[in-house]
């Protein structure tokens, strides 16, 4: 008996649907089952007390700040090299043997593995340069970590302001550096910003590269020399030793959250970058 | 304020542009200057295929870390690629552009889930689901494949529908003209002109499952032996790493940098691989 | 009569391709110089020569010589962005860039590093000699590309002469506005010449006819025939010339 190619469509189309629904299902499952357990106990004392007891009490501050200071030294270090980066690839230079080897570096970079990161910042930044477990050295293992991404933002940007604009601006006697500055850069701003925030957002969750070069000290740091300790390993620590279930679920909700709400705004911009091109 | 002038700004650039392939060199130098005389004192194939790992006694094989990582891939890849292409499938060819566009963005948002949230969510849901159902520790292969399977998802869908959106309408439009159903042109049709892009994206999630470290740390239970079943725990090579190097000195941190070693091989080939699978696509085009 | 560009024995050429062959011409200061033709044969290439914005597109290698007032302006000294300074360029779509009229005016100046104070009488004297003043005096800090076409193109023109250039090009300026614009920048335009040499390309032979005092026709890369406009309309030299202004081709 031949089976209709109305049917097959049928539960091609049912199969298909369903594996849809199961994989968006998972996905939404996970936010939910977090912020069920978590939100109950995150508050704005939870957030802005010490802990106690290495966190089985009290809040997760000190944490909090460590989330707020890495990924911002990390961004700092990295915005000037990755928009550099993509400004030579695109305004400075033609297509090349020289420009494929740094895009290849640059999409090798983006496939190293986390606790490569770690390995490597610790080895590197910890030990060699002896700047110990601290705040610098884990924000520029995770400004390595975030530079392609920027890179790669950055690049798309700069090549999607019109190229007339670049014609003016040369027709006017402008340099190449004042035709960067005054028109290429201003208008590759969204663009630039979705990178930098979306390394923001790899920076608060990223653990593995973290707690090997910036330790988990509890106390609060008084310069990029200490140790701190992000959110993302204060909630691994508070999960896998088992110290308190109930605030490793308030961590995991601040953690969720401060990713998903910094990764939103970098996708907003980045609608508005496309609807503008269009 | 001409603080640099022209070509200043230029060479500024210049030696700015170098700095991704410098990481990259630096980092692969500091990885193999610190795990490749340990290889070499202590032997390749000692190494790879011996399956003790008593770091006291200075034994250093990590054959059952290899298993480990290659069945937990593959078990991630047995749910998530099939999964992931299924949902890319579905999203652009059977669903309006439209809801395609909404949906798409919500799951790469998705992929900014930290690992640890990941894995929590297997040590407090999957891993009493398994010992309940099928029994054993729980925290097992089965779980960690099915955590990273998830985890992956985002990655697969993401670059399947980019592959799919580039085949050109007129494919479509050539074969529902000679009387086909959706069905039969995504099957005859779009899937295999998309087939380079959709490889590329599961190997690239490969890279992403070997690479993977906080959530299988939570989940797979890191045991130190070859697993003789899914139900087994087991240790990946990136938690071998993890779980040791708070503590590790001497011989011992050596050979977890010479665990990093195998691993920063490993992914560097499957990401060379899925980065060629792609430019081959472009260069056809 | 020196010529304020004198052209000799121009060749260009894209990735091996001819796209001008031999040209010579001498362009007249205070003049303006019609340049016509059908698409394709080379004009815009040309004019693009002048100011070497070829330069800025791989591919493009240029032979022969240009001389403005009497220096190479493809010799290793000659600066290219200062070229560009005394070498205005209006495009065929009119761009304003994405910021205010005033800051599109004076984007030039800026760049030269022109003394702030005299910002604002540049801006005044330069949308006043592109008639746009009237209109946008009381909307200065309003966003250039609120304006319409015309009003854009004349935005661009008055961009040019912020620089005060010698030479002001100008490639198929009118080719998307209506005639009340078209007619703006043309009566502009014949003011300009006084203070500028302008080298105005364009697909529209009437134009050329009504506001040049030179034209020169180009045919497939080839300069075919100059002379001044009244007679290269009425007795042209050569055939080829006569047949595209009474429109047999182009």
């Amino acid at each position: 008996m031949r089976i209709l190619p109305k049917h097959t469509q049928r539960a091609a189309i049912a199969a298909l649907g369903g594996a849809t629904l199961l994989t968006l299902s998972l996905l939404v499952f996970i936010i939910v089952f977090v912020l069920e357990k978590g939100l109950p106990v995150l508050s704005l004392r939870f957030l802005f007390t010490n802990p106690q007891d290495m966190g089985r009490a009290g809040g997760i501050f000190p944490t909090l700040v460590g989330s707020v200071v890495l990924p911002l030294l990390a961004v700092a270090i990295a915005t000037p090299l990755g928009v550099g980066t993509a400004v030579y690839l695109t305004e400075y230079t033609r297509e090349s043997r020289l420009t494929r080897v740094i895009r290849f570096g640059t999409d090798c970079l983006a496939g190293i593995p986390s606790i490569i990161f770690g390995l490597f910042g610790f080895i590197f930044f910890v030990t060699t340069l002896r700047m110990g477990w601290s705040i610098i050295s884990g924000g520029l293992t995770l400004a390595f970590m975030i530079l392609p991404t920027i890179i790669r933002t950055t690049e798309e940007a700069v090549r999607a302001v019109p190229r007339a604009y670049r014609e003016v601006s040369y027709s006017l006697g402008a340099t190449r550096w004042q035709t960067v500055r005054r028109v290429i850069l201003p208008n590759a701003l969204p663009g630039i910003v979705t990178g930098v925030m979306l390394g923001v957002g790899r920076s608060i969750g990223e653990t593995a590269a973290v707690i090997f070069t910036a330790g988990s000290s509890l106390r609060l740091p008084s310069s990029v020399f200490d140790s701190t300790r992000t959110m993302a390993v204060h909630f691994y620590i508070l999960a896998r030793e088992g110290i308190s279930t109930e605030n490793a679920y308030g961590t995991a909700a601040a953690l969720v959250i401060a990713v998903l709400s910094v990764n939103l705004i970098a996708y907003w911009l980045m609608n508005r970058v496309m609807a503008r091109r269009s | 304020m001409k603080l640099f002038g022209e070509k200043g700004v230029e060479r500024l650039l210049t030696g700015i542009a170098f700095s991704a392939i410098s990481a990259l060199l630096l980092i692969a130098l500091f990885i193999f200057s610190e795990g490749l005389p340990f290889i070499m004192r202590y032997g390749l194939r000692g190494f790879l295929f011996s399956s003790e790992w008593q770091p006291q006694a200075g034994q250093f094989g990590i054959f059952p870390m290899i298993v480990a990582t290659l069945w937990v891939t593959l078990g991630a890849i047995a749910i998530g690629a099939p999964l992931g292409v299924a949902g890319a499938v579905f999203l652009t060819e059977f669903m309006p552009r439209p809801v395609m566009r909404a949906v798409k963005p919500t799951i790469e948002l998705l992929a900014g889930i930290p690992s640890v949230v990941y894995g929590f969510i297997g040590v407090m849901v999957l891993a009493p689901l398994i010992r309940s159902t099928f029994g054993g520790p729980g925290l097992s292969l089965l779980a960690a494949s099915i955590i990273l399977g998830v985890m992956i998802l985002p990655t697969v869908i993401s670059i399947s529908i980019d592959a799919i959106m580039a085949v050109p309408q007129s494919y479509r439009e050539g074969s529902l003209a000679l009387g086909a159903t959706t069905w039969q042109t995504v099957r005859m049709v779009t899937v295999p002109a998309a087939r380079s892009g959709i490889i590329a994206s599961i190997i690239l999630a490969m890279g992403r499952a070997v690479g993977e470290t906080m959530a299988v740390i939570m989940v797979a239970g890191n045991a130190v032996k070859l697993p003789g079943s899914a139900l087994d725990s087991v240790r990946t090579l990136t938690a071998n790493i993890a779980l040791e190097m708070g503590y590790a000195t001497g011989t011992h941190r050596q050979a977890l940098f010479a665990t990093g070693v195998v691993l920063f091989v490993v992914v560097m080939a499957l990401n060379s691989i899925a980065g060629l699978a792609i430019r081959q696509k472009a260069g056809r085009r | 009569m020196n010529p304020k560009i004198d052209i000799q024995g121009l060749t260009v050429s894209h990735d091996g391709q001819p796209l001008l062959r031999n040209v010579d011409l001498a362009v007249p200061e205070h003049r303006i110089l019609g340049i016509i033709g059908p698409s394709g044969s080379g004009k815009t290439t040309f004019l693009r020569t002048l100011n070497r914005m070829n330069d800025l597109e791989p591919g493009f290698h240029a032979e022969g010589r240009v001389l403005l007032d009497g220096q190479d302006i493809h010799h290793p000294s000659f600066d290219a962005v200062a070229l560009r300074r005394r070498v205005g360029m209006v495009f065929a779509l009119p761009v304003a860039l994405p910021m205010s009229i005033y800051d599109n005016v004076v984007y030039g100046p800026r760049q030269s590093g022109d003394r702030r104070g005299r910002f604002d009488e540049i801006v005044e004297r330069s949308l006043k000699a592109a008639f746009l003043w009237d209109e946008v005096k009381d909307r200065l800090s309003l966003s250039g590309l609120r304006l319409s076409g015309g009003q854009q193109q004349r935005l661009c023109l008055a961009r040019t002469l912020a620089l005060e250039p010698d030479v002001i090009l100008l490639d198929e300026p009118c080719s998307g506005l209506d005639p009340i614009s078209t007619a703006k920048i043309e009566e502009a335009l014949t003011l300009l010449k006084q203070r500028y040499t302008i080298i105005l390309v364009t697909n529209n032979t009437k134009q050329a006819a009504r506001v040049a005092d030179e034209t020169a026709f180009f045919l497939m890369g080839e300069l075919v025939e100059t002379g001044p406009t009244g007679k290269l309309f009425t007795v042209p030299a050569d055939k080829r010339t006569n047949d595209y202004i009474t429109g047999r081709f182009g």
